[in-house]
């Protein structure tokens, strides 16, 4: 009996694939329910929902190009509904999608601590993409980056990660 | 062919970098209308977002106060005696402030009659509720449940009865944006209420409130209230806009100070605002009613201390008046023009013999002193 071997990447093998109904309806209800949560309890503000879900399709997806739309589309949302001149986390969470698909290729991305590092370090590096296209970009001198809040929300964030990501990950299809 | 398929990714997030750069820049150029600060296609855009979401914002809103009130009306009645009872001390000591701030009012009535004075007064108000927020600590938005079809203009000053919230930024048909006085591009002309000094409120990346256009004073002090100058245009004249909280120099801009002012909403917590949807030169009917009032009231206070009064203050041992005002001291040598002389009216009859004609003799104001005096010194 002769055994067939095929030869894949590693991202080919492990890329992850979602149903067209959680590819839109998890971003949109990530984006609603960032708009609504600080409603409730205005704190909640410093998290960053659609930040989470961005990584967690690009880090799964491991596709480069699909991890920026997604980055984009899911950004995009964030700014008509923040009243934010539209592109600013467009911009930001792009970058994100597509590192977080390049880096995503390359390590073990279903570990909790793996993910625990990527949600804190791409939490700071929104932040300083952010302070780039607000006071480069668009020219807003008030916009300064307080480095300890920024640490808190990357906390705060990578915190939300864990429980998003275990959750999203029953909503991967199996191959 | 080869370079576009080996970079393709980077090529893509260049490509899409660059197209939301150039949007950027698109938006970004100085409204010609200051009352649509989007370019008609980004408003669009928005709109239609609103659209989409504002139902889901409205259920979320429904469910959220239906459980509130279920819990208010039904769990937390027992606190509501004790409410009522702490409202209508409240209620009466409101009053009693209300004759006080009326007489203040007819007071700078006058004095703007004399100086002809134009004021606007809040003529109109729409209630609405919060059904939304922004969601982002750049951005100090709500969203109301109110839009064009309801009469909503942008600009249209939002307030609460504690005081201002912001102005409409975005109006849709059915919703509309605040733009909360602490965000950081929003900004209100105010006055210090005691000092009079006029300034330009902004709100900072932090979500503060703050004057920065000032140079230091020693005589602005933390407490000082902060009003609506009503020199923007939008806010109308007088509205509370909160206290002075903290002056410190402003490292970024000398020799100004960073006046922060804590505002008199909370602006975490907004539920149901007051759109003003008309300003009028004078005061509503029912206010210039109450004013009228006032006035009566205030002028039978200013006869009633001036005029003899028929009971005098029985207290034993009172060197006071009734209305505050000292007793005279006893003369040495009393006439007829000295206080205290003249009867009192209770004890006069009418028809009997006058008064003058008694003091010419010299005896009845000493008799009608001996009575009196002993009234006056009680």
């Amino acid at each position: 009996m002769m055994v067939t071997r095929n030869y894949m990447s590693r991202r080919e093998v492990e890329q992850q694939r979602f149903s067209i109904a959680v590819t839109v309806l998890v971003p949109v209800g990530a984006v609603l329910l960032q708009v609504l949560m600080p409603r409730v309890f205005h704190g909640l503000a410093i998290l960053d929902l659609p930040f989470v879900v961005t990584l967690f399709f690009a880090i799964s997806r491991r596709s480069p190009i699909a991890g920026t739309a997604t980055g984009a589309a899911i950004g995009l949302l964030q700014d008509v509904l923040t009243g934010q001149p539209i592109g600013v986390n467009g911009m930001a969470k792009a970058v994100i999608g597509y590192a977080g698909a390049s880096l995503g290729s390359r390590i073990d991305v279903e570990n909790n601590k793996t993910r625990s590092l990527l949600a804190f370090g791409f939490s700071l590096l929104q932040s300083f993409l952010l302070y780039l296209i607000e006071r480069r970009l668009l020219g807003i001198r008030a916009f300064y980056l307080q480095w300890m809040h920024e640490l808190l929300r990357a906390a705060a964030n990578t915190a939300l990660a864990l429980p998003v990501c275990l959750l999203l990950d029953r909503a991967k299809h199996k191959e | 062919m080869d370079f576009l398929t080996q970079y393709k990714n980077a090529l893509f997030l260049i490509a899409i970098l660059l197209a939301q750069a150039i949007a950027l820049a698109v938006q970004v150029r100085r409204p010609l209308d200051a009352a649509q600060p989007d370019g008609p296609s980004v408003r669009l855009i928005r709109m239609w977002a609103m659209t989409a979401v504002t139902p889901v914002e409205r259920m979320t809103h429904a469910i959220g106060s239906g459980a509130g009130h279920a819990w208010s009306d039904y769990v937390d009645l027992r606190h509501v005696r004790q409410q009522n009872k702490e409202l209508q001390q409240q209620l009466a000591r409101m009053r009693i402030e209300e004759a006080a701030i009326s007489e203040d009012a007819l007071e700078g009535r006058r004095l703007q009659a004399m100086l002809g004075f134009r004021q606007s007064y809040v003529g109109s108000t729409v209630a609405a509720q919060v059904i939304g927020a922004s969601g982002s600590e750049q951005s100090h938005m709500l969203t109301i449940d109110k839009g064009s079809r309801d009469g909503m203009k942008p600009d249209m000053a939002v307030i609460t009865q504690d005081g201002v919230v912001g102005k409409l930024r975005d109006v849709f048909p059915t919703t509309a944006e605040v733009l909360e006085i602490n965000d950081q591009s929003s900004g209100a002309g105010v006055v210090l209420a005691s000092t009079r000094i006029r300034a330009i409120l902004r709100g900072t990346l932090t979500g503060r409130v703050q004057i920065g256009n000032l140079t230091a004073d020693s005589r602005i002090q933390p407490g000082e209230q902060v009003l609506t100058s009503g020199g923007d245009q939008v806010y109308p004249r007088g509205l509370p806009v909160g206290v002075v909280e903290s002056i410190a120099p402003d490292p970024d801009h000398q020799p100004y100070t960073a006046i922060r002012v804590k505002p008199a909403v909370n602006l975490d917590r907004v539920e149901e605002v007051l759109v003003i949807t008309g300003t009028q030169p004078d005061l509503s009917p029912g206010a210039q009613q109450d004013l009228a009032a006032a006035a009566a009231q205030h002028a039978a206070d200013l006869n009633s201390d001036r005029l003899p009064g028929i009971y005098d203050d029985q207290t034993p041992g009172a060197a006071v008046g009734v209305n505050g005002a000292p007793h005279p001291l006893p003369v040495v040598h009393p006439d007829r023009f000295s206080s205290g002389s003249a009867p009192p009216a209770s004890a006069m009859t009418p028809g009997a013999a006058s008064w003058a004609q008694g003091s010419q003799s010299g005896q009845q104001p000493r008799s009608s002193q001996a009575q009196t005096q002993p009234e006056a010194t009680k």
